[in-house]
């Protein structure tokens, strides 16, 4: 092999390199925007709470704002759910507790995930759930209703503009993506 | 294998009619003339979709085809053009031109050339089968948008198979074209020297190397995400649908720049020929291209200013997005400043690239409407976003190509075209390209929403116009092929320089080119 060919061998095969490299980087983008957003603040809808300081434990009994209860079924869910409450009016700094009632109408065991979403944007950090059925994946036996609890406070520091909170979940059916879960966990203990 | 010893050469390819020397051939030239037929059959197959899309289009109501198979159409449309066309034709010209512009013998990695090439008729092929599968093609934008593109039926994990294919091919091909620049050129050629069509070309093969991946990265999460049980794109699991936007066009933007720069080679080549000046401003060239490409990859979310985004985040991807128009102005400036007092004529491949100049720019320029965060809100996803990007692929990057196939046809086969039917395809090409997509700037502005079969009665008018200019633009490539053909066959011969003012290494080799040119290299002024 002459001097030439075998720099343009190797040539190529860093540049094959490259391409593997930016195969592994668009996974590795999925985190990384994560990343990015956290350092510098760019980011829409942060589901992470503020932290408290213990004087804004403290219940600010001269403000009330109203909080409403929202739910929707993605495509293809067919559970019917419904806030105990459409609204509550709330002090900032205590803990409330309601309920979301959930019924499958279904002949089928299936399981649920709720994904939360506030609006409006600035209120969604000041929103903080204590005791959440978001937290898991909730479980209906076919026919059964069950009600499901959600622990809730806003922070005193809320925004003094925001008046009205929405607090909408949206379920989706994950029955199948447990399952395969499932079999596949299942698959590997057996191994 | 052919047995001929080093250092002799045949003039012609063994049993050149041969189905063998297509399948097995090496050769850069045999190469370049398949990846530029196989363009232009995905050229009209593509085009026959666009024509479905423009038939129901005609008048407002549904009337020829189901509203999926219309959303089929339109994603199949775009792939076809993008992956099936522009970038095997591009692929196709570096195969020809490359080597004969810096003295080389042929490409690098000749057998990796042959099978970059030959994997695109399987990946097409397969691609275009999913259309008679179950469920029906892919019907959810060439974007493949989760959630949406999840609900494809039996044909995604064909189309996203393909799709690597495709990726792969392009890939394969750049490592050859970047291995090719930077080992192969004759002594003298110092980078500086270079043609621009290979230094534009250099520089989409960086490109394609660092986002192709990214884009086979994209699509196989969505694979899992729909087989396989993860959550890259899934709310329910975690995910994030946006997620996949990011993704996509952190390939996507890339990716157009990959689909115009190497015609900013082709048309800083025609230029200078016709006005018979050097190109103006060389250096400043070369440098706008290597920052269109830098640009490219930090403006990708102007493609999402509707999805949801903190206002610092529009307001960088606003500005970041009209900075890339102070590069691509350099090079429109240069181009007319080369112009500028040149004794001009204006043969076929001239017109092309004027043609190009032009309606590129009005491209660019509704481009850069849209690159305004507040005023996407209007335009996003409307026939306007259609109008802009067809101004730049088809008057931008495909008259480009064809210009670049005037220009150098004679070279390639010996003969030249016929002048007269070169000027009645220019003409007759603008003035239908400009019937189809202008009128389609006003039904976006009055907002026609884009990928849907039907549309409200007042827009009837220009649809009607569009459809009728997308038929027109259709028929008259044909009169295209039948130059081509002409040409190949019979024709003036053609000089070894061709054009009067040509410079250039691949116009001191005889016409037609011989099967093997610069097996020595030769000597650079």
């Amino acid at each position: 092999m002459s001097e030439k060919t075998s720099k343009t061998t190797r040539g190529a095969a860093k540049l094959a390199l490259a391409a593997v490299f930016m195969f592994s980087f668009g996974y590795l983008l999925v985190p990384l925007y994560d990343v990015f957003c956290d350092l510098t603040g760019l980011r829409f809808t942060d589901e992470e709470a503020v932290a408290l300081t213990p004087q804004e434990l403290q219940e600010d009994s001269s403000r009330l704002v109203t909080i409403q209860f929202d739910v929707s079924m993605n495509q293809g869910m067919s559970w019917q759910v419904k806030p105990e409450m459409r609204e509550m009016k709330v002090h900032p700094g205590r803990v409330y507790t309601t309920f979301y009632s959930a019924r499958n109408k279904t002949v089928d065991e299936m399981v649920g995930q709720a994904v939360p979403s506030v609006a409006p944007i600035a209120a969604n950090k000041y929103l903080v759930k204590t005791e959440c059925f978001c937290f898991d994946n909730q479980t209906i036996a076919a026919g059964e209703t069950v009600n499901m609890p959600l622990s809730f406070m806003l922070n005193p520091r809320l925004p003094p503009n925001v008046n009205l909170v929405t607090l909408s979940y949206t379920f989706f059916d994950i029955t199948k993506n447990v399952s395969t879960a499932n079999q596949l966990d299942s698959a590997l203990a057996y191994k | 294998m052919s047995t001929v010893a080093a250092g002799d050469h045949h003039d012609h390819p063994e049993s050149p009619y041969s189905i063998k020397r297509w399948l097995f051939t090496t050769n850069h030239k045999d190469i370049g003339t398949l990846y530029l037929w196989f363009a232009f059959i995905m050229f009209l197959i593509g085009g026959v979709m666009a024509l479905v899309i423009r038939t129901e289009l005609f008048q407002p109501g549904l009337q020829f085809v189901d509203p999926q198979f219309f959303n089929s159409m339109t994603t199949m449309h775009a792939i076809m053009m993008i992956f099936g066309v522009v970038m095997p034709a591009f692929t196709g010209l570096a195969n020809w031109l490359i080597p004969m512009m810096i003295g080389a013998p042929d490409m690098a990695l000749p057998r990796m050339n042959n099978w970059s090439f030959w994997i695109l008729p399987f990946a097409f092929a397969m691609m275009l089968s999913t259309l008679f599968m179950d469920g029906g093609g892919p019907a959810g934008g060439w974007t493949l948008y989760p959630p949406l593109t999840l609900q494809t039926g039996d044909a995604l994990p064909f189309v996203i198979l393909s799709m690597h294919f495709m990726g792969l091919s392009s890939i394969m091909g750049a490592i050859n074209v970047v291995a090719t620049v930077l080992n192969m050129r004759a002594p003298g050629m110092t980078l500086m020297k270079m043609p621009l069509f290979v230094w534009t070309w250099l520089i989409t093969a960086y490109l394609l190397i660092a986002v192709m991946p990214v884009l086979a990265g994209g699509i196989t999460m969505l694979l899992t995400d729909k087989y396989f049980g993860t959550s890259f794109f899934n709310a329910a699991g975690g995910g994030d649908p946006v997620m996949f936007q990011h993704i996509f066009w952190f390939f996507g933007h890339p990716e157009v720049y990959i689909l115009i720069l190497p015609s900013f080679g082709v048309v800083s080549s025609i230029i200078p020929t016709f006005a018979r000046k050097p190109l103006f401003g060389y250096a400043s060239m070369v440098y706008a291209t290597g920052a269109i490409a830098f640009l490219s990859f930090i403006v990708w979310a102007h493609h999402m200013f509707t999805v949801g985004m903190p206002l610092a985040g529009e307001l960088f991807f606003m500005f970041a997005t009209m900075l890339i128009a102070v590069p691509t102005g350099v090079k429109i400036f240069n181009w007319i400043a080369t112009m500028w007092r040149g004794a001009m004529t204006f043969e076929t491949p001239m017109l092309f690239a004027l043609g190009f100049i032009v309606m590129f720019s009005i491209g660019g320029f509704s481009g850069l409407m849209l690159a305004l965060a507040p005023v996407d809100f209007q335009y996003h996803d409307t026939y306007f976003v259609v109008a802009h990007f067809h101004y730049v692929l088809v008057p931008g990057s495909i008259f480009a190509i064809i210009a670049a196939v005037y220009y150098w046809l004679p070279k390639w086969c010996g003969n030249m075209y016929s002048e007269g039917l070169g000027k009645t395809h220019f003409w007759l090409s603008t003035i239908f390209v400009n019937l189809t997509f202008f009128p389609m700037h006003f039904v976006g502005l009055a907002g026609m929403p884009r990928r849907i079969p039907d549309y409200a009665l007042q827009f009837s008018d220009y649809n009607m116009m569009a459809t009728i200019g997308a038929f027109g633009f259709g028929l008259s490539q044909l009169l295209f092929l039948v130059l081509v053909i002409k040409a190949i066959r019979s024709g003036n011969k053609a000089t070894s320089q061709v054009w009067e003012d040509a410079e250039g290494l691949e116009w001191t080799l005889p016409s037609p080119a011989p099967y093997h040119s610069f097996s020595t290299p030769p000597a650079i002024k």
